[in-house]
């Protein structure tokens, strides 16, 4: 049974679509990121999962379950939340976990004392919620879901609001987590926290998934850029326009850059030191997933939709 | 997940959440209050509301003190407190982003509003009980057990007069319990505890209008607010009890019509924003 499985998954609020036909596939074991600009549908998207928002068409499985009928067994083995976690502030954070744990059944109230330690707030854990800074909040969130033992953990912006030692302390656990054998679903707008953290990521921009697969598979989805800097830039240019295979050309800081295989390039070189010109530098040029990050959410167009893996 | 948590979790939850707010406190401090002031009020003046049912008992015996005041609390004061608890209950906790956490977790939404609703119907008995214990105590400092004169000029024990105060404070609280389902009918509908208190308050003063405006004797029987006085049955000898059993179905109607709807929204509703 597949941790996440959405098909055609749709929300509208009036004429706008604010999730239209979303598929995402999550595989066991993923930390699979969840990219988009704000707006862009990834909390309704988010919320859909877990039960708390109505579909207007398509459906979301955890494990196989359906959180739209089957709720609160769809969401057994399931633990999150969606945007802020949010408290009650007038109990402590240990009563608004034996809160949860209660209303969770089984064995939570026993892994109160745990999952506090886990998240490194068993010293606070007697103060009222009121007091809390909002990373704490956000590890009490974190806490909350461990409650529940789950298998997959979905998480909405888990680092906003923490200091860097909470934000690195925040991703060892994530990392810890999935090396326990947990599946993380995690949505993020930081790309360097998704580039460190995620097997497989998934982009979407005003409703729609453009793009859903691995990051290696995101990178090889483009085609290899390289920056050339010979002594005659003028008559270089004239040589790369002039091959069929050479694509993209452009001029940038004295350098001209251009995308093309790796075969086109070797036959390029030759072909400038024929023509006696001289290569001061020709660098090949990886792409950031910032870079491909914002072509997906502002490109015009939708080039990289890979098929969802079944 | 093994083990499910069932209603009585959710309601004892509710009802520690209760406990650990300052305001629960105020509310009951308040009630409690209200039949000590009015005896204080009472020993600096000669004349008191004697025309009120059992009225005529004060200054005799300090039982009759609480139901007198409950009188005067049903014009206004015991709806406008129960619209407060009942309109609050789940809006509050959409405005403060509760909701979607508890309702992520292993209880059924049913569960979880059916706890909310049985918390905010203890809260309201209990506002009555303080106002009755307080009221037997002021009262009975200030007058003594004395036995009460019923409504019918009969003399009854002590004992059975503050049995039947208790009955009477629990038959009142049968039309209450009617207001609170409505308001925490617009509290899941509304999703805005302001919203939902005023629409409770307008509800009741929207009943109390028709009893004064639409004069149609028979139509006023089956109103809430009739309701509120069918205790005065049980302070008449032999009891009279069909303005007893009439407060049982009309108020149960009154509650079931919107609890029914409360939680067939809430079942469906989309749980959104912060």
């Amino acid at each position: 049974m597949l941790p996440v499985q959405a098909r055609g998954l749709v929300k509208a609020y009036g004429r706008i679509r604010a999730v239209d036909h979303v598929d995402l596939t999550v595989d066991a074991g993923d930390i699979y990121g969840f990219l988009g600009p704000n707006g862009a549908g990834k909390t309704t998207a988010m919320r859909m999962m877990l039960g708390l928002l109505r579909p207007d068409g398509g459906e979301v499985r955890l494990f196989g379950r359906d959180p739209q009928h089957e709720l609160p067994a769809a969401l057994d083995g399931v633990a999150g939340f969606v945007e802020t976690p949010h408290f009650y502030p007038y109990l402590t954070g240990r009563k608004n976990l034996e809160l949860l744990a209660a209303f969770d059944g089984g064995g939570a109230a026993t892994r109160v004392a745990r999952v506090l330690e886990t998240v490194g707030l068993q010293g606070r854990a007697g103060d009222r919620v009121g007091g809390y800074s909002q990373g704490m909040r956000q590890r009490l969130g974190l806490a909350a879901s461990l409650l529940r033992d789950p298998k997959l953990l979905v998480l909405d912006e888990p680092t906003n609001g923490l200091d860097p030692g909470g934000i690195r302390d925040m991703r060892d656990l994530i990392r810890d987590l999935a090396a326990q054998g947990m599946t993380i679903f995690l949505s993020s707008h930081l790309l360097q926290e998704v580039e460190e953290l995620c097997t497989r990521v998934s982009v979407i921009r005003e409703g729609r998934i453009v793009y859903e697969g691995t990051l290696a598979e995101l990178h090889a989805s483009r085609a290899p850029r390289y920056r050339l800097r010979t002594n005659d830039q003028s008559a270089a240019r004239v040589v790369l326009a002039a091959d069929e295979a050479v694509h993209d050309l452009a001029d940038e800081d004295g350098e001209l850059v251009f995308a093309a295989d790796e075969a086109a390039v070797l036959a390029l070189t030759r072909r400038l030191v024929e023509c006696g010109l001289g290569i001061a530098a020709l660098v090949p040029e990886t792409a950031t997933l910032e870079h491909l990050f914002f072509e997906l959410t502002e490109g015009t167009e939708h080039p990289h939709r890979l098929e969802p893996v079944a | 997940m093994s083990a499910r948590p069932t209603t009585l979790t959710a309601y004892r939850w509710e009802l520690r959440k209760l406990a650990a707010q300052k305001r629960t406190y105020i509310g009951v401090g308040a009630a409690a209050l209200l039949p000590t002031l009015f005896v204080i009020v009472m020993a600096f003046q000669k004349g008191g509301p004697y025309d009120v049912p059992l009225g005529h008992n004060l200054r005799h015996t300090g039982i009759a003190l609480a139901l007198v005041v409950l009188t005067f609390a049903s014009r206004f004061g015991a709806q406008l407190v129960t619209a407060l608890v009942a309109g609050d209950i789940v809006a509050t906790e959409d405005a403060g982003g509760t909701l979607k956490m508890i309702l992520t977790r292993s209880l059924r939404r049913s569960q979880v509003l059916a706890g909310k609703t049985l918390a905010s119907f203890t809260y309201v008995l209990t506002l009555l009980l303080a106002l009755l214990a307080a009221g037997l105590i002021a009262g009975g400092i200030a007058w003594g057990f004395n036995p009460v004169v019923d409504l019918t000029g009969r003399t009854l024990s002590s004992g059975r007069s503050i049995g039947l105060a208790f009955a009477a404070v629990g038959v009142f609280a049968v039309p209450l319990v009617s207001i609170a389902s409505f308001g925490i009918f617009l509290s899941v509908v509304t999703r805005n505890s302001a919203a939902a208190i005023v629409g409770t308050l307008v509800y009741e003063l929207f009943m109390e209008a028709v009893v004064g405006l639409v004069h149609v004797q028979w139509l006023h029987h089956y109103l809430l607010s009739a309701q509120f006085d069918a205790w005065h049955g049980l302070f008449q000898t032999p009891v009279y009890w069909p303005p007893i059993e009439r407060a049982a179905w009309v108020s149960a109607l009154f509650a079931l019509v919107p609890l029914a709807l409360a939680f067939w929204f809430f079942n469906r509703r989309d749980v959104a924003g912060d």
